[in-house]
């Protein structure tokens, strides 16, 4: 039973709401015809969307806080099902057994239309677990993720049309050079508070991407490089079909490694010490560990990967411009693992996965997509912080004591 | 002998505001050291300027830990502070909250083991040896401080007393030879207080670590202290043992203030 | 000599725009210690409020005047409104969360409403009336000054004035200052604080959109990107000149005006927005406190 109370509070959101988007959800004025359109349908929808999100809004928010004050006052936490499923291997083994045989035969089965779209989505799952490194275990906000990703991109591009370097040859440097550029710019600005490292982080990706833009005589400005060769195996050049396949399970490859090389990461020496980084500055250097250089491992890794996917990514779509490499870009890859939940490997391949296949195959989500990934960092830090799936810590065990 | 530490004549400015004022102590190895005064007398201040965090405007600190040269550390960073051999706790408690009691420790021995990026990676037969040694060592370092039985609970779960207990514990890790407590008593009930007290000194007679601590509690500050150095306005206004302290005219005067109503 | 001239007075127009707006954020800032990062959509949004009123207000027929008014008062009103409830939604539930978690969020508020404004009007530049008279007596100076430029510095310097006076000596102002010190304290002394949040994101959106009308009748075009490029080059003046300082934002809005209008005049159009953020990258590393700013002390 709603009380009337709630209805009315829903009510008043709702003409407020009515009232905020009228301009701009009603009226369209087109100047150089001199014609206005009035679109009353719009504000239907908006009413009525209102009314109803806010007694969503409020209901999770009162979930949150009763969450909250249970947590106070010692209740134990319930073990949701997917941390259940993470942790007995009843329950993941054979998940993990169907996910293989699944990524095996799928580009035998669907179409290269299908596989491209796959191959899209598994970047993004490998570019969301380098970034992961920086903001989920070592919280450090990096918002130009995207310059090192072109940087790789661009080394592919450039040192194939320069020198006619191949794929393999320029994957090691691709990877190297987002090494150096990691710590070229992560060394000055790492000793910054978290929101200030944000924004110059940022500045940095806009820099890069506008001088790729205008800098014709190095990096073709904006039309970019065209006909970069897809990779060869062993010198074999493959038809375009098999090439796909081929990137594929390259993909898939890179994947496992990305997988294994941050688990091992986490659980060492230097993933504790960004976890605890990430919760208390003052206190880690008090514990003897030395901030800029932590912090450095954790940036310059995760440039590492953005710089070999972006070698990936110049083969895989054979055209690079800058404007692959645009602001949105990073905050989308934020999306992925704010979404999937920070420090989480299995949350950010869900999130990669959900957040890019969705609007592929639901057309009618794409154009709502960037509104979508926007929603969804607001959402997310609002009601579930620490993602669809929060990082599990390793525990030990002392029986034989 | 040669004090463990020694600072001379240290000054600490902010702006214009002088917060430390020529300030000079001594530990000599094997002692617990309090440093008492008012609120905003600057004793915290004084633990910032030693440990690192603010660099000192002027004078020396100076260590020598046990069996190694005497050396100058102001200037340096906190890490650098730790890894030399002095660890501190906080006033307000600074654990990492989302982080298991174990791991806790086990940052604490962050600086005392050296696997780094590739070791981890491929786990190499070194890491892993270090790596088990760690967990042995912190697991071993919380049977020490009585915290075994929440070894895999998340430090923000744990009661405060242990808590405060886990803070010296993770402090411990780092092997120093002196360590430093920002007021460990503060909040603590009676019979805290008293498993604190044995617990300090448990940490100073068998492990033979030197103190030096930050402290209200005047009960707890009078039976444990071998030393005393007592500050005002930034100044060390007197020093001596418990019983000089007690009868000394200008601290009960720092204390009470001019109106000298009573304390119990 | 001319030149000179042209390129300061261009600096100068400029750079009192990104001082508008760079109010918002260092007023926020200095409050709740967030960077708004969806200010510069509200700044967007007051442009294109303005656009969609001035263009009704034509079909109907309204004069110039009438028109120029209205426009400016409504677009004024909906960024306030908006900036409000950005915050009731995005930012108030997040008050005693992790430091990066609203920063986050308004990262996520920046980009939705620029796919709102996207997908309910239109991805294409629109052309933006000139709502501006012409002034008869400014003719002889028109290679220097034209009427927008000193209608934008009048109008920046009369909203500074007040924003200042109201600062120092209203109520308001009194107990925005008191929240800003310690927001804590200032709770315990009767102030209500979440009340004071939303004056301060009002005001610092009423602003943006003062921005909004005259950039946009300045240049001409709006489109649903503008409030990126303008909201960061705000925050590079508000950082530049002392982040939480109202005079700071004035000034940092100030040099960075004249220094792209001198270093595109001088050195490269084509790096315009590159000298913005090569400056904004180098005071954050060199001088994070700003020009104006003091460096706090870390307290532990």
């Amino acid at each position: 039973m709603i009380k009337l109370e709630e209805l009315k509070k829903s009510f008043l959101v709702s003409v407020w709401f009515m009232f905020l988007t009228f301009p701009i959800m009603v009226i369209r004025v087109n100047p150089i015809e001199k014609v206005v359109e009035w679109r009353w349908k719009n504000i239907l929808i908006v009413g009525a969307g209102s009314f109803f999100f806010s007694f969503l809004w409020r209901y999770l928010l009162l979930r949150r806080e009763t969450g909250r004050k249970k947590m106070e006052a010692g209740e134990i936490e319930k073990i949701p099902l997917s941390r259940r499923i993470l942790t007995e291997p009843k329950m993941y083994i054979p998940a993990l057994v169907c996910i293989a045989v699944f990524a095996s035969v799928f580009p035998f089965v669907f179409s290269i239309y299908q596989i491209n779209i796959m191959v899209t989505a598994i970047i993004y799952v490998v570019l969301g677990l380098g970034l992961n490194i920086v903001v989920g275990l070592a919280g450090l906000l990096d918002l130009g993720y995207v310059a090192f990703y072109a940087v790789g991109a661009y080394s592919y591009g450039l040192l194939n049309y320069h020198f006619n370097l191949g794929f393999w040859a320029v994957l090691p440097i691709g990877a190297l050079l987002g090494v150096v550029f990691g710590i070229l710019l992560g060394f000055p600005v790492l000793r910054l508070r978290g929101d200030y490292l944000a924004i110059v982080t940022l500045g940095f990706g806009e820099i890069i991407r506008l001088i790729l833009e205008n800098w014709n005589e190095f990096s073709f400005g904006p039309s970019g490089i065209a006909n970069i060769p897809r990779p060869s195996f062993f010198g074999h050049q493959f038809s375009l079909h098999a090439a796909t396949v081929y990137i594929y399970f390259l993909m898939i490859a890179l994947t496992l490694l990305t997988i294994f090389v941050v688990n091992r990461l986490q659980n060492s020496r230097i993933g504790r010490a960004w976890i605890a980084l990430r919760e208390d500055e003052v206190a880690c250097q008090a514990m003897g560990i030395d901030k800029t250089k932590t912090k450095l491992t954790a940036f310059a890794l995760g440039a590492t990967w953005a710089g070999m996917i972006g070698v990936i990514f110049a083969a895989k779509t054979t055209f690079i411009n800058p404007a692959s490499f645009t602001f949105l870009e990073s905050a989308m890859i934020l999306s992925i693992v704010v979404m999937g939940g920070m420090g989480s490997i299995i949350g950010v391949i869900i999130g990669a996965l959900v957040l890019i296949l969705l609007p592929e195959y639901l057309r009618a989500f794409s154009d709502y997509r960037m509104l979508l990934f926007g929603a969804i960092l607001v959402i997310m830090m609002v009601f579930r912080p620490q993602g669809l799936i929060s990082n599990v810590r390793r525990t030990y065990k002392f029986e034989g004591r | 002998m040669e004090p463990i530490l020694e600072v001379e004549s240290l000054s600490m400015d902010f702006g214009g505001l002088r917060a430390l004022n020529r300030l000079d102590l001594k530990i000599n190895e094997g002692e617990i050291v309090a440093l008492i005064g008012p609120n905003g007398s600057g004793k915290t201040t004084f633990f910032n300027c030693i440990t690192g965090i603010y660099n000192p405007t002027e004078g020396n600190v100076l260590i020598s830990p046990p069996g190694k040269k005497r050396e100058r550390i102001n200037g340096l960073k906190p890490n650098q502070v730790t890894e030399k051999g002095m660890a501190r706790t906080f006033q307000n408690i600074r654990l990492f909250p989302n982080m298991t009691v174990l791991e806790n420790v086990m940052i604490g021995r962050h600086c005392r083991i050296s696997s780094g990026v590739i070791g981890s990676i491929l786990r190499s037969k070194a890491t892993v040896g270090e790596e088990k040694k760690a967990v042995e060592d912190s697991y071993g370092v919380l049977e020490k401080f009585g915290l075994s039985g929440y070894v895999n609970d998340f430090a923000k779960n744990l009661p405060y007393g242990a808590q405060r207990r886990l803070e010296i514990a993770r402090a411990m890790a780092t092997e120093p030879f002196l360590i430093l407590l920002d007021e460990p008593a503060a909040g603590m009930n009676p019979q805290e207080t008293k498993d604190l007290v044995q617990l300090i000194t448990r940490i100073r007679d068998i492990e033979g670590i030197s103190i030096l601590l930050i402290e209200h509690d005047m009960r707890l500050v009078m039976s444990l202290s071998d030393l005393i150095y007592v500050m005002d306005y930034g100044k060390k206004i007197a020093e001596g043992t418990p019983d000089e302290i007690r009868r000394n005219p200008v601290v009960i005067k720092a204390y009470l203030g001019e109106e000298a109503h009573a304390e119990t | 000599m001319d030149y000179f001239l042209e390129l300061f007075l261009g600096g100068l127009t400029r750079g009192s725009i990104y001082a508008l707006i760079a109010l918002g954020y260092t007023m926020v800032y200095g409050i709740i210690e967030l960077i708004n990062f969806a200010h510069g959509e509200i700044y967007m949004i007051g442009a294109f409020t303005a656009l969609i009123v001035a263009g009704v207000l034509t079909f109907w027929g309204f004069n110039h005047i009438a028109i120029l008014l209205l426009a400016s008062i409504i677009a004024v009103i909906y960024s306030a409104a908006y900036g409000f409830t950005v915050e009731k939604v995005a930012y108030k539930p997040l008050r005693h969360a992790p430091r990066l978690s609203p920063l986050i969020s308004a990262i996520g508020m920046s980009i939705f409403l620029q796919n709102y404004v996207l997908l309910a009007q239109t991805s294409d530049f629109l052309p933006f009336p000139s709502l501006i008279p012409d002034f008869k007596f400014l003719e002889p100076y028109s290679h220097l000054i034209r009427p927008p430029e000193l209608v934008i510095l009048l109008t920046t310097a009369v909203s500074m004035l007040l924003l200042t006076l109201l600062i120092r000596f209203t109520r308001i102002g009194k107990a925005m200052r008191a929240t800003a010190q310690d927001r804590n304290m200032a709770m315990l002394v009767g102030i209500n604080v979440d009340r004071i949040i939303s004056i301060t994101f009002i005001i610092g959106s009423a602003l943006a959109a003062i921005g909004g009308i005259l950039i946009a009748s300045h240049i001409g075009m709006i489109n649903f990107y503008i409030g990126f490029i303008a909201g960061i080059k705000a925050f590079t003046a508000a950082v530049l000149g002392g982040i939480g300082s109202i005079p700071g934002a004035v000034l940092g809005g100030l040099v960075l005006g004249w220094t792209e209008s001198f270093a595109t005049g001088y050195v490269s159009s084509d790096y315009e927005d590159v000298f913005a953020f090569a400056l904004l990258v180098l005071i954050l590393i060199f001088r994070p406190a700003g020009i104006l700013g003091r460096s706090t002390i870390q307290k532990v």
